[in-house]
């Protein structure tokens, strides 16, 4: 005993584990921290001889050129953080619209993939294979020069399944236009919103004091559809009339235009991270053990029972993380948007940076903003990851 | 034994540090993120920190060093610089980086041809990747300044055109209202679009492309209405349409734009050279000197400012820390601005432009070369 203790204090430092973990982790950071700083007095040693001086003034002149798709206002008067701004909002608007469509898309795939009749099989792991062994910037250009711009010329466009215009200088869409009446529509709506936060609540307490699970959400968003339904029969004059695309001159006018840039990069992005996400959701209602099926229906469950109740919550704790890093992989491929000429935030970017020639500040501002898109999207997911992970003892 | 253990441990717990460092940076250290951003993002500058001097003098000693000039150039617009089908650059912007190569080395061929895009060449040009951005650049102040270049001399006066397909029928810019433009970005073409359009109250939408091929792609296709750039520019491009004769370029100038070849700040004798190689294909037409008879000429020579120019006299050659007779290595290898553009631009070339402001002063035009002396 004595002799052990004795060799224990005898270990020299630098083979004593506990000091050699601190140690390690030190060097570590010691080392970043040199070759950053090695760096980064290298790029300013560089610009200065260069005479180049980093600063973000720039940024309040004027840009002296036009984007084509803008969220608010915007014209050649108009500041260089304007047009930053214009190309982050597009930015967001594609991985938006891209991350619900592609999720929507990619459970329908993941569901039919694992489908027992042989055709449905058949034809989702075939769009599969093909899809997810593209390079996506091929997709891009393939969607927007071979799809896109073949569409008729806006001269020769008739309408299409009800009041679709495709040509292409773009695609229009019936949109709707806000009336007089419209303000105290949205007020309804907001009541609608309050009262289906109730029946939400409502059910979801019944299901715990009971241990039935009803159909929480279904019941609340017909409570949210009942309340607009009234609202929007109740009301003298309709709270939104419909508007029509039409050409006029040489561009589509009225309803609402999407054009040829964003069709070709949304459609682009949203088929090819669903098949993606089709095997996340596959391998993850494959990781639910037979047995548990089995046992739920044994317990008399029906099939969509056995699927909403038992399948899809224990589906859904393994397919969240590969899930988030779809999305993320979906908000940073948007910048591919420079392919096809949608103005995106890496885009504008570029065109402010050549017309400035910040391109230190342009390229830092433009990953700093793709930093924290990623992180806010899956501090988003990790949240929601969270909630539904399996509360262990 | 215990003495391989223990190292092996010692061995374990180092990566188990590392991976611990290297997992938790994302996570967690939100300063070691930033600092990963600065890495990436001052790349370029800081590569070319040690390979571009930008000094006086050090530009050309770098160049001798390297055995080759490095020449940023156009792969796309045919007549100025572009790859011709046997996979060799052509044009004349293409032809004077062959210049300034005769100029330095003597040698017209030693010159490594670099395609950058409009947006991506004053990086090219200040990080020095590239010794010459010779490439359908138009001189403004900006650039002049705040990119950090020196425009050498103008090789081609150029305006600003807009193309139109024959069958619309549009003749005046009033007439694209409501219509769709196609531009090329982060050129001086997208912001004189913008000028000119709110100049005259034309409301339009800019469909906005990388490069000159996607531009005129999107245009062939039917995407826009029109389509922009200068007019030589869309003088060879449309010599590559499917059917040429189909597009018109309407009777108006949106701009002034004089191109030429430019330089990095910060080496007056670099610039001086690349000034002075484009004076030497100026005043070698003036002076009627071409490739084929500049042996001959220079024998004969009596006119004192040929001689000097030949350096047959003096030592203007060597004032620019060159070879003496580097006038007339130019001459001799590449020819004067005449058979530059003939071979080019000329009548018996697809890309035909007439020479318009192109031609010598003592025939109305506004190529001047300054005295050799």
């Amino acid at each position: 005993m004595q002799y052990e203790q004795k060799r224990e204090t005898a270990i020299p430092f630098w083979r004593d584990e506990r000091i050699l973990r601190v140690l390690g982790q030190v060097v570590f950071v010691a080392l970043v921290v040199f070759v950053a700083t090695l760096i980064y007095q290298n790029m300013k040693a560089g610009l200065a001889r260069q005479g180049i001086s980093l600063s973000y003034a720039f940024l309040k002149n004027l840009s002296g050129f036009d984007i084509a798709e803008t969220a608010f206002p915007y014209s050649r008067n108009s500041a260089y953080w304007q047009a930053f701004l214009i190309g982050l909002l597009n930015t967001l608007l594609v991985s938006v619209v891209g991350i619900i469509f592609s999720t929507i898309l990619g459970v329908i795939l993941g569901v039919a993939r694992l489908s027992t009749n042989f055709i449905i099989n058949r034809l989702a792991s075939f769009y599969l294979e093909i899809i997810r062994n593209l390079s996506l910037l091929v997709f891009l250009i393939f969607w927007y020069l071979g799809v896109f711009l073949k569409l008729p010329r806006v001269k020769e466009a008739t309408p299409w399944l009800g009041d679709i215009i495709l040509t292409n200088r773009g695609v229009g869409i019936p949109w709707g236009i806000p009336t007089a009446s419209f303000p105290t529509f949205r007020l309804i709506l907001f009541l609608g919103l309050l009262f289906a936060l109730v029946v939400f609540f409502a059910l979801r307490e019944y299901g715990k004091r009971t241990g039935r699970a009803p159909l929480t959400l279904v019941w609340s968003f017909l409570a949210f559809l009942l309340v607009a339904l009234i609202g929007w029969f109740v009301l003298p004059e309709r709270p939104i009339v419909a508007d029509l695309a039409f050409v006029k001159g040489l561009n589509l006018s009225g309803g609402k235009i999407l054009s040829p840039e964003f069709m070709a990069l949304t459609s682009g992005l949203v088929l090819y991270t669903a098949a993606f996400i089709g095997e996340v959701v596959r391998a993850g209602i494959q990781s639910v053990s037979k047995g548990q099926i089995e046992a739920s229906r044994a317990l008399g469950l029906n099939s969509f029972q056995t699927l909403r109740l038992v399948v899809f919550p224990q589906a859904l704790r393994v397919i969240i993380p590969p899930l988030t890093s779809q999305y993320l992989n979906l908000v940073k491929n948007s910048s591919l948007a420079i392919a096809v000429g949608y103005p995106d935030v890496f885009y504008v970017s570029n065109t402010i940076q050549n017309q400035t020639g910040r391109a230190v500040e342009m390229i830092s501002l433009v990953m700093f903003t793709y930093l924290v898109l990623s992180l806010a999207t899956s501090a988003l997911m990790n949240w929601y990851n969270q909630r539904i992970k399996l509360a262990e003892r | 034994m215990r003495k391989l253990y223990m190292s092996l441990s010692v061995f374990v717990l180092l990566a188990l540090a590392l991976a611990a460092c290297g997992g938790a940076a994302p996570a967690g250290g939100n300063t070691v993120t930033v600092k990963e951003t600065v890495v990436v993002t001052v790349e370029v500058p800081a590569a070319s920190a040690v390979v571009a001097p930008s000094g006086y003098g050090e530009t050309l000693k770098a160049v001798q060093a390297r055995g080759h000039l490095v020449c940023g150039a156009n792969a796309q617009v045919p007549g100025f610089g572009y790859v011709d089908s046997n996979g060799n650059y052509a044009g004349i912007d293409v032809d004077y980086c062959r210049a300034l190569a005769a100029a330095v080395f003597g040698d017209a061929t030693k010159v490594e041809f670099r395609p950058v895009t409009a947006a991506e060449r004053f990086t090219a040009l200040q990080s020095g990747e590239i010794d010459v951005l010779s490439r359908n650049t138009t001189w403004s102040l900006v650039r002049d300044t705040e990119l950090g270049g020196n425009f050498t001399a103008t090789t081609f006066y150029d305006g600003q055109g807009m193309m139109v397909p024959v069958a619309s029928g549009m003749t005046t810019l009033k007439d694209l209202e409501g219509g769709t433009v196609c531009v090329q970005t982060g050129t001086t073409t997208e912001l004189n679009l913008a000028d000119v359009m709110a100049a005259e109250g034309v409301s339009y939408t800019p469909a906005v492309f990388e490069d000159a091929d996607a531009t005129f792609a999107a245009y062939s296709e039917g995407r826009c209405d029109a389509v922009t750039t200068d007019k030589s520019g869309l003088i060879s491009r449309r010599s590559v349409l499917a059917d040429p004769a189909a597009h018109i370029i309407m009777d108006v100038t949106m701009s002034k734009e004089p191109l030429g070849p430019m330089v990095r700040h910060g080496d007056d004798q670099w610039f001086d050279i690349a000034q002075w190689t484009v004076f030497t294909l100026f005043a070698g037409e003036e002076f009627g000197l071409t490739s084929a008879n500049v042996d001959s000429k220079r024998d004969s020579a009596t006119a004192p400012e040929i001689r000097r120019m030949l350096g047959l006299e003096g030592d203007l050659g060597l004032k620019l820390g060159l070879s003496n007779d580097f006038a007339y290595n130019i001459i001799k290898q590449v020819g004067n601005y005449a058979e530059i553009y003939d071979r080019n631009l000329g009548p018996n070339t697809p890309t035909y432009i007439p020479r318009g402001f192109n031609k010598q002063y003592t025939d109305g035009g506004l190529l001047f070369a300054p005295p050799f002396r």
